[in-house]
């Protein structure tokens, strides 16, 4: 995997060898590439379950598996992807590896309580994994009372055990950065040169320190109420269901925050590297990622409209959802000024990059439908709001996050990947996903309910799409798996910065230092000063 | 190579470039962490607010259930738990470190009590068939139709107090490793940042106290005599 | 940059009894004002002796007054979110039927 000439060079990967110097590890470039086994694996079996859900929707009947079959298989898609996919990716991946480097620190603040964040989500992952090889949930990802409190027979509490420890590991995480970002930057590195990533992570863990401690409460109210009878949210003793409703979206919705601001992270770093050009708006940008972290905690009775809920709340938080639209929107206008007048070149991560913001704008527009109290009441749980979300979560967040994964493999293994194979799969998922999830929009406006295993035979075409769409999907999914595994040991070596790239990370060997920098850095400009890179090079060149 | 302090000490860890520094960052992730716990608790709080807003007149015949003067003693002793605790850290603060040892032990005898009151009075309960979701439940002075709203005053009681109880016991247990290091001799003026942090949990759990008292215990007493 | 100042407070034993003993005389205070009928006050005046025993800790014990204005931010910023917790729940569950509108 090392090279003949880096092998020559300490770095963090050959530093130590053996099990112990990884799993007892407290370096937080290491930590990061043990997330990203792990969520490697966790993506695999949330998209298996996604698998068998699109073959049983190939039919109008259900002939593949049972409706109680059918209603494990998507609580447990939507428990793996969003609690051990989603939440954790970007951060503890990319933004553990990066975060210290961006701001010139030799690690987190915490090194030890990071790598208990990688065990927190490993052990929660097992649990509920345990879970559903047992015999599975069937709650949907949303755990929804009375339900799950007293009619489910599946496997409830072992899994939201699992997801209570995850948790955790997330808290752990936004605590952690927090305090590497405020006490642990570089002499010169100010707030307001901070990259966009550094920002976006910033906004991000604040969410995930306000938010989800609420979804811990709400795990330990669900299992006192289902292991001891207590009555919360029994409306026989006067309790109400949509209590729970209200506790679990408090953190729920801020949860979508968390898995789409760092992707914005990302496509502000990609859009600025692969346009030669500063990040338009700059302060505006890192003010729209905290923007978006505070008035996402706003708006979470959008989920409950037609809950039983009062009409006043949802006129609240309805208009109150407007608004957190603001933000995004923003960021979507100064990607695309930073694009004008760009030196722009469309290597593999700006692909991804421009996907994003394509993808994030169709899904972003269509919160605002179901954000209308009118149009909602029509399409709220059918396949409308299915597609909505899929083109944030996977249009938006994922592609991000695969777009990092390109930009940031050089320099995380000192190797490039294939950039003819990485265009093509970019390609194929891009077209496989629209294939996907376009359909989608149209079945939930003609009223096609989710998760439901059965539907009328007029909807079978378009759902054949997206189960087309979806098998083009998984091959474009495939291809990186193998090709990025191939690059390590066959891929071309990388220098420092195959990219061209400002930020501290470019600075340093690919792959770089145990202690990230040979020198403490001393930073004398901003983030993304490509005036003066290109003017150092005209010099030279 | 790489400018920084070729050892590392308890006080200066390599990712730290000064004492200062780390301890800074070591009681702003306390901080971080307990306004977590503020969240935490608050989902319970919330809980609180929306069935007492609901059933006030059930509420307060619940409420009237519990002693409020034993409530109000063991508040006391838990105030006095603090009082040791910051005593505790004082001593840190100037090197004392056999009065770092009886502090924190004093502050566990006193968290001890603390508990053992609060398990007498959950036993009360017990006894009173007060414990929601059993069958044999009923509360006094509550029309049956209102029996099922006074199941939630006490649902609300258990959760939260437990809830509470179990942080006080995850502090025993830290205090009780902190009693060991001490005794060692860990800890003196340039190092006691785990007495420190320690003690802000203490006392962060000290206050949630402070509201589950009123909140639990007090609810219109004038009104049941 | 991004270090603080070093603090060096230590106080002294008997401004700790002194707020100790606030905080016995408030509890004291708040259980035999919870017997006299102050209509909807004594939840208020129940709260409010709550709040100041919360920052007699706060600002004593857990050194508040010594800190950073970072921390006090950080701790501002907790309360106000439990604040948006329970006042953005409490639009739905004191406001069910006001509109008017069957079943809303």
């Amino acid at each position: 995997m090392i090279t003949a000439a880096a092998q020559e060079r300490e770095h963090y990967l050959n530093a130590s060898y053996g099990l112990k110097s990884w799993l007892l590890t407290k370096d937080h470039k290491r930590i990061g590439l043990l997330y990203l086994a792990t969520i490697t694996l966790f993506f695999f079996i949330g998209g298996a379950f996604a698998t068998l859900i699109r073959v049983e929707l190939l039919t109008p009947q259900g002939d593949l598996v049972s409706s109680e079959t059918y209603n494990k298989l998507f609580t447990m898609h939507g428990v793996m992807m969003i609690f051990f996919f989603l939440i954790p990716s970007i951060p503890a991946v990319l933004g553990n590896f990066f975060l210290p480097m961006m701001i010139g620190a030799r690690d987190l603040a915490f090194p030890k309580l990071n790598l208990l964040s990688w065990y927190l989500l490993v052990v929660g992952g097992l649990f509920s994994l345990y879970a559903m090889l047992a015999g599975g949930v069937d709650t949907g990802w949303t755990f929804y009372t009375p339900y799950s409190t007293t009619y489910s027979n599946g496997y409830v509490i072992a899994t939201a055990l699992g997801i209570f420890i995850a948790g955790f590991s997330s808290i752990l995480t936004g605590l952690n950065f927090i305090v590497t970002i405020h006490r642990m930057r570089a002499p010169g590195m100010t707030w307001f040169r901070m990259p966009l990533f550094v920002w976006a992570h910033y906004a991000t863990s604040l969410i995930q320190v306000l938010g989800t401690p609420v979804l811990a409460v709400t795990i330990v109210l669900l299992f006192l109420e289902r292991v001891f009878h207590l009555g919360i949210f029994d409306p026989a003793r006067g309790g109400d269901p949509v209590l729970f409703q209200h506790l679990f979206w408090f953190y729920s919705h801020p949860a979508v925050y968390i898995m789409v601001l760092p992707s914005m992270g990302v496509v502000s770093e990609i859009i600025s590297t692969f346009s030669r050009k500063a990040i338009f708006g700059y302060r505006i940008v890192a003010f729209s990622s905290v923007a978006i972290a505070v008035l996402g905690f706003l708006v979470w009775g959008h989920h409950l409209f037609v809950s039983g809920q009062s009409l006043y709340a949802g006129m609240v938080f309805s208009f109150l959802s407007y608004f957190v639209a603001i933000p995004s929107a923003i960021k979507v206008f100064n990607w695309t000024a930073t694009l004008y007048k760009g030196s722009i070149s469309f290597q593999t991560p700006m692909l991804y990059a421009l996907g994003f913001i394509g993808l994030f704008t169709i899904g972003g527009l269509t919160g605002l439908f179901v954000a209308a109290l009118g149009i909602d009441i029509h399409v709220t749980d059918t396949y409308f709001v299915v597609a909505h979300f899929h083109y944030i979560m996977v249009g938006g967040a994922l592609m991000g996050y695969l777009g990092g994964m390109h930009f940031w493999w050089p320099k995380m293994t000192g190797r490039m990947y294939p950039e003819g194979w990485a265009k093509l799969s970019a390609l194929v998922i891009f077209l496989g996903f629209n294939l996907t999830f376009f359909p989608q929009f149209i079945l939930g406006y003609l009223g096609m309910p989710r998760r439901y295993h059965v539907y009328p035979p007029e909807f079978q075409v378009l759902n054949v799409l997206s189960t087309a769409g979806a098998s083009v999907l998984a091959v474009g999914y495939m291809i990186p798996m193998i090709y990025f595994i191939w690059s390590l040991r066959y891929g071309k070596e990388a220098p420092a910065n195959p990219w061209g790239a400002t930020g501290l990370e470019w600075q340093t060997s690919s792959p770089p230092p145990v202690h990230n920098f040979e020198e403490t850095p001393v930073v004398t400009h901003g983030a993304y000063d490509y005036a003066s890179l290109m003017a150092e090079e005209a010099e030279v060149g | 190579m790489a400018d920084h302090a070729p050892t590392e000490t308890l006080a200066l860890r390599v990712q730290f470039d000064t004492e200062a520094q780390q301890k800074d960052a070591a009681t702003l992730g306390m901080w971080l962490f307990l306004i977590t716990e503020i969240m935490f608790f608050g989902g319970m709080f919330a809980v609180y607010t929306v069935y007492r807003s609901w059933y006030p007149d059930v509420f307060a015949i619940a409420s009237s259930s519990l002693n409020e003067i034993i409530g109000a003693l063991n508040t006391g002793v838990l105030l006095l738990s603090s009082f040791t605790m910051v005593l505790a850290v004082r001593a840190g603060q100037l090197g004392q470190q056999k009065a770092i040892v009886m502090f924190l032990i004093l502050t566990l005898l006193f968290g001890g009590v603390f508990l053992g009151v609060k398990a007498y009075e959950w036993n009360q309960k017990f006894e009173e068939h007060h414990i929601p979701g059993q069958a044999a439940f009923h509360l006094d002075g509550v029309l049956p139709g209102d029996q099922g709203h006074a199941q939630l005053f006490f649902s609300i009681y258990f959760a939260m107090t437990g809830l509470h109880a179990l942080h006080m016991v995850i502090g025993v247990g830290i205090l009780l490793i902190l009693i060991v290091q001490a005794r060692k001799g860990r800890f003196s003026a340039s190092y006691y940042t785990p007495v420190d942090v320690a003690g802000l949990y203490w006392h962060f759990v000290d206050i949630i106290w402070i509201f589950l008292f009123p909140l639990l215990y007090l609810i219109d007493r004038h009104l049941v005599k | 940059m991004s270090h603080p100042p070093e603090q060096t407070h230590i106080d002294s034993v008997g401004t700790y009894v002194k707020i100790l003993l606030a905080l016995l005389v408030a509890t004291a205070v708040t259980t035999a004002v919870s017997r006299v009928d102050l209509g909807a006050f004594s939840t208020v005046v129940a709260l409010g002796i709550a709040c100041v025993k919360m920052l007699l800790v706060a600002l004593f014990f857990m050194h508040l007054r010594h800190s950073t204005k970072l921390t006090r931010l950080v701790v501002l910023g907790g309360l106000l979110w439990l604040a948006i917790l329970l006042l953005l729940t409490l639009t739905d569950f004191a406001t069910r039927g006001i509109l008017g509108v069957p079943g809303k």
